[in-house]
C-alpha cells in the first residue's frame, strides 16, 4: 500500500539527508531488502498508536538537531578498572586507537564497514534477519533505517565461555553528530558474554542489536546510557532465545532531551529465560521510553521485565510493555512490572501494559503503578534523625532496587546503586 | 526534660480541634504514662512532638531541656533527643533494616557534631543490643518492618530506641497488637533504657502495660486536655472503673 503524501515526502527528506549506504557483497544486498522494508512502512508519526506518547518527529528530522557533549569528568567512567576488552566509538566511528586488541577467546569480533566483503560470514544469517522478524506484528521503522544505513558497529561471535566482557564505549563530541550503529551478536550453544555499553555517542543515536542467543548459551547486557542532557537516542534490543538460554539485559538511563529503547525478544526454545529491567532518572526536560515486546513461542520459558523511573521538574516516562504467549507454549511464566516514583505534580508516567495469551496452562502478571514519595516512610525516617533529603534518596533508591537486583554482577550492581545516589544528591527535588 | 505549656492543636486540612490546652512536665528520669479513652488526642499529642505534618499548633510550647520543639524538623528533634515509638510502625520496603539503623545513628551523631561509628563498631553495638531483644540476624537484614509480626516490629522499634539513646523516649501504644510474652519482652527493653538521664512518657489505653513500665505518674487525657494527674494507683482505678467515673467527677 502506497504510503501518504506527507508520510513519503518526510522519509524522501530523511533519506536525502543520509549518507549512501556502504556495503559490499551480501550487506548491499541485505541493505537494500533494509530499505524496501522502510520505504513500505515509512517513518513513525504520533498518529501511531505505537508512538502516541512519545513523539518521533526529532528522530525523524533529516538533521540530528544540536545536542552539546556533557561534562561528565565528575563521575568516574563507569566499568573503569574492570577487566574488559573496550571497544571505543567517537560520534559513531570506531576508534581504533583508543580501543584495545580485537582478540579475545573464544570470541571473534570484527568491524561492521569490514564484513560486507567477506563472502562467507556468520552474520548473514543474521544481520537484519532478527531486525525483520521484530517487525511483525509492530513495524519498527527506526530499525529498518538502521538495517540500511548502518555505518558502523561490530559483528560478534561468541564460540565459548568469554574470558571477560566485550564493553562499548559511546564518546560524544561533535554537537551535530547523528550516529548510526548496528551489532550483532550469535552465542553458539553453550557459549557465554558479558556486554557492556556505555555512554551517550552522539547528538542523535540510532543504534540496533541483534543478538542470536543457541541452546544454552547466556548472554548479559548492561547498558549505561550516558548523562548528556540534550542527547538523543533511538535504540532496538533484537534476540531470539533457544532452548534453555538466558539473556539478561539492564539499562541505566540519567538524563537525555529523548530516550526510546525498544527490546524484541522471541522466546524460541523450551526453558529459556530472559529478564529485562531499567532504572530510570530524569529531571527537567527528559522523556524516555521503554517499549518491550517479548513473545513467548516456546514452552516453559520466563520472562521478568522490571522498569523503574523516578522522574522531577517535569520529567516524562513512558513503559509500553508486551507479552505475547503464542498457541503451545505452555507453562509460560511471565512477569511485568513498571513503576513510577513522581517526585512533583508536573512529571508524568504514561504505562500501557499488555498481556495476549493463546495457550492456557501459562501464569502471566503485570503491574503498573505510578505514586509519589511515601510521606509515612519519609516521616518515620526523619523521626529517626535522617535528614528529609537523604530519607528521600534512601527511599528512591529503595524503589529502583528491585530493577538494579537484576544486575547479576555485583560489583556493577554496587556501582549503578552508588552513581544513582550521587545522582540524586545533585538532583534532589525541591523540598 | 520536657515541658508542655497550654499546647493548642487543630487539623491543618478540616477545622477540627484536637489539643485544647495541654499541660505537662517531666522531669529527668521519670517515667509518666498518659491514659485516656478513644479520641481523646494522645496520639496526636505524640505526632506533634515529633514533628508530623498536618497538624497546625495554634497556642502553646513544648521544650526539650529548654529548646522549642515545635520550629524544628522531625529530625532535628530526633537530633535533640526525642525519639518517638510508632503505634504502627513503617514498613519501608527495599531498605535494609541494618542500613536504616546506621543511616539514623550516623546522622544523628552527625547532626551533634561526632564522628560517624565505623561499620565494625556499630555493626558490634548493634548485634549486642539486638540479641538483649531477641533479635536475631535475619531480622536485621530483612528490609524495616516489612513482613514482621506485630511483636517483630514493636521489639524494632525498642531496638532503635536502644541504638539512637534519645533522652526523651514517647512510647505511642506500645503494647497494641502484643501478647503477653511480647508485651513482657518489649517491657523488659524499656526498663533496661530507664536511667537517670532519660525520661518516658508511655501512652496506653490500659493498665497492663503499666504493671511492666512501673509509671512515676499516670495522667488521664480527655476531649484534648489533660483532667487529672496521679500517681499509678490512678491507672489501677481506670483499669477498675473504667473512664467514666473520672469523666463524670471532672465534668
Amino acid at each position: 500500500m502506497a504510503l501518504p503524501k506527507a508520510r513519503e515526502d518526510a522519509l524522501a527528506a530523511r533519506l536525502q539527508a543520509l549518507p549512501v549506504a556502504a556495503g559490499k557483497g551480501w550487506l548491499a544486498a541485505v541493505r537494500a531488502e533494509a530499505l524496501a522494508r522502510l520505504t513500505a512502512m515509512g517513518l513513525p508519526a504520533r498518529r501511531d498508536e505505537y508512538w502516541r506518547y512519545t513523539d518521533p518527529a526529532s528522530l525523524n528530522a533529516p538533521e540530528a538537531p544540536v545536542a552539546h557533549s556533557f561534562d561528565a569528568s565528575d563521575e568516574s567512567e563507569p566499568f573503569d578498572g574492570m577487566d574488559r576488552l573496550k571497544i571505543v566509538f567517537v560520534d559513531g566511528v570506531f576508534d581504533p586507537a583508543a580501543s584495545d586488541d580485537l582478540t579475545l577467546s573464544g570470541v571473534t569480533i570484527e568491524r561492521l564497514a569490514e564484513a560486507g566483503s567477506k563472502d562467507i560470514h556468520w552474520a548473514q544469517g543474521l544481520y537484519g534477519v532478527l531486525e525483520t522478524r521484530g517487525q511483525d506484528p509492530v513495524a519498527r521503522p527506526f530499525a529498518a533505517l538502521n538495517s540500511a544505513f548502518a555505518t558502523d558497529g561490530v559483528l560478534i561471535h561468541v564460540t565459548g565461555k568469554a574470558t571477560k566482557p566485550v564493553s562499548l564505549v559511546y564518546v560524544h563530541e561533535s554537537e551535530v553528530s547523528d550516529a548510526i550503529l548496528h551489532h550483532c551478536v550469535k552465542l553458539d550453544p553453550g557459549a557465554s558474554l558479558t556486554l557492556l555499553e556505555n555512554g551517550p555517542a552522539a547528538a542523535r543515536l540510532n543504534k540496533v542489536m541483534e543478538v542470536e542467543v543457541a541452546d544454552g548459551a547466556s548472554f548479559h547486557h548492561i547498558r549505561l546510557q550516558g548523562r548528556d542532557h540534550e542527547r538523543r537516542a533511538v535504540t532496538h534490543l533484537f534476540a531470539r532465545l533457544g532452548a534453555r538460554s538466558e539473556l539478561r539485559s539492564f539499562t541505566l538511563t540519567a538524563n537525555g532531551r529523548l530516550t526510546r529503547n525498544e527490546s524484541v525478544l522471541e522466546l524460541a526454545g523450551a526453558e529459556g529465560r530472559a529478564h529485562l529491567a531499567g532504572a530510570t532518572v530524569g529531571d527537567g526536560e527528559f522523556h524516555h521510553d521503554d517499549t518491550v515486546f517479548v513473545t513467548h513461542a516456546a514452552e516453559a520459558c520466563e520472562s521478568r521485565q522490571v522498569y523503574k523511573k523516578v522522574l522531577m521538574n517535569g520529567a516524562v516516562g513512558v513503559f509500553q510493555g508486551k507479552i505475547l504467549v503464542k498457541p503451545g507454549a505452555q507453562k509460560t511464566d511471565g512477569y511485568q512490572i513498571s513503576q513510577s516514583l513522581l517526585l512533583d505534580e508536573d512529571s508524568q508516567f504514561l504505562a500501557k501494559p499488555e498481556l495476549e495469551i493463546y495457550a492456557d496452562d501459562v501464569k502471566c502478571s503485570h503491574g503498573s503503578t505510578s505514586g509519589a514519595i511515601d510521606e509515612v516512610a519519609l516521616f518515620y525516617l526523619q523521626s529517626r534523625g535522617v535528614p528529609r533529603r537523604t530519607a528521600q534518596a534512601l527511599l528512591v533508591l529503595a524503589f529502583l532496587a528491585e530493577a538494579i537486583q537484576e544486575v547479576a554482577d555485583e560489583d556493577i550492581a554496587e556501582n549503578i546503586h552508588a552513581r544513582l545516589e550521587r545522582w540524586l544528591a545533585r538532583h534532589g527535588s525541591k523540598g | 526534660m520536657l515541658e508542655i505549656k497550654n499546647l493548642h492543636v487543630k487539623l491543618e486540612e478540616e477545622d477540627k480541634v484536637i489539643l485544647r490546652g495541654v499541660d505537662l512536665k517531666i522531669g529527668a528520669g521519670e517515667v509518666h504514662a498518659i491514659m485516656g479513652p478513644n479520641g481523646s488526642g494522645k496520639s496526636t499529642l505524640s505526632y506533634v512532638l515529633s514533628g508530623r505534618d498536618g497538624y497546625e499548633v495554634t497556642e502553646g510550647s513544648a521544650t526539650l531541656e529548654g529548646r522549642e520543639l515545635l520550629e524544628m524538623e522531625p529530625e532535628e528533634r530526633a537530633a535533640a533527643g526525642l525519639f518517638l515509638a510508632f503505634q504502627y510502625p513503617v514498613e519501608i520496603p527495599g531498605v535494609g533494616n541494618m542500613t536504616f539503623l546506621r543511616t539514623a545513628v550516623n546522622a544523628q551523631r552527625k547532626a551533634r557534631g561526632e564522628d560517624e561509628l565505623s561499620a565494625g563498631d556499630f555493626l558490634k553495638v548493634v548485634r549486642e543490643k539486638a540479641k538483649a531483644l531477641k533479635i536475631d540476624a535475619e531480622m536485621l537484614k530483612r528490609p524495616v518492618n516489612v513482613g514482621f509480626s506485630g511483636g517483630e516490629k514493636k521489639r524494632n522499634e525498642i531496638l532503635q530506641m536502644a541504638m539512637l539513646e534519645p533522652r526523651m523516649c514517647i512510647l505511642d501504644e506500645t503494647d497494641s497488637g502484643l501478647d503477653v510474652d511480647a508485651m513482657k519482652l518489649v517491657a523488659e527493653g524499656v526498663n533496661a533504657l530507664r536511667s537517670a538521664g532519660r525520661s518516658f512518657l508511655v501512652i496506653t489505653h490500659y493498665q497492663r502495660l503499666l504493671d511492666h513500665i512501673k509509671p512515676d505518674v499516670v495522667h488521664i487525657m480527655a476531649a484534648g486536655r489533660i483532667i487529672k494527674t496521679g500517681g499509678p494507683e490512678l491507672a489501677l482505678e481506670v483499669e477498675a472503673n473504667g473512664y467514666a467515673d473520672i469523666l463524670n467527677e471532672v465534668g
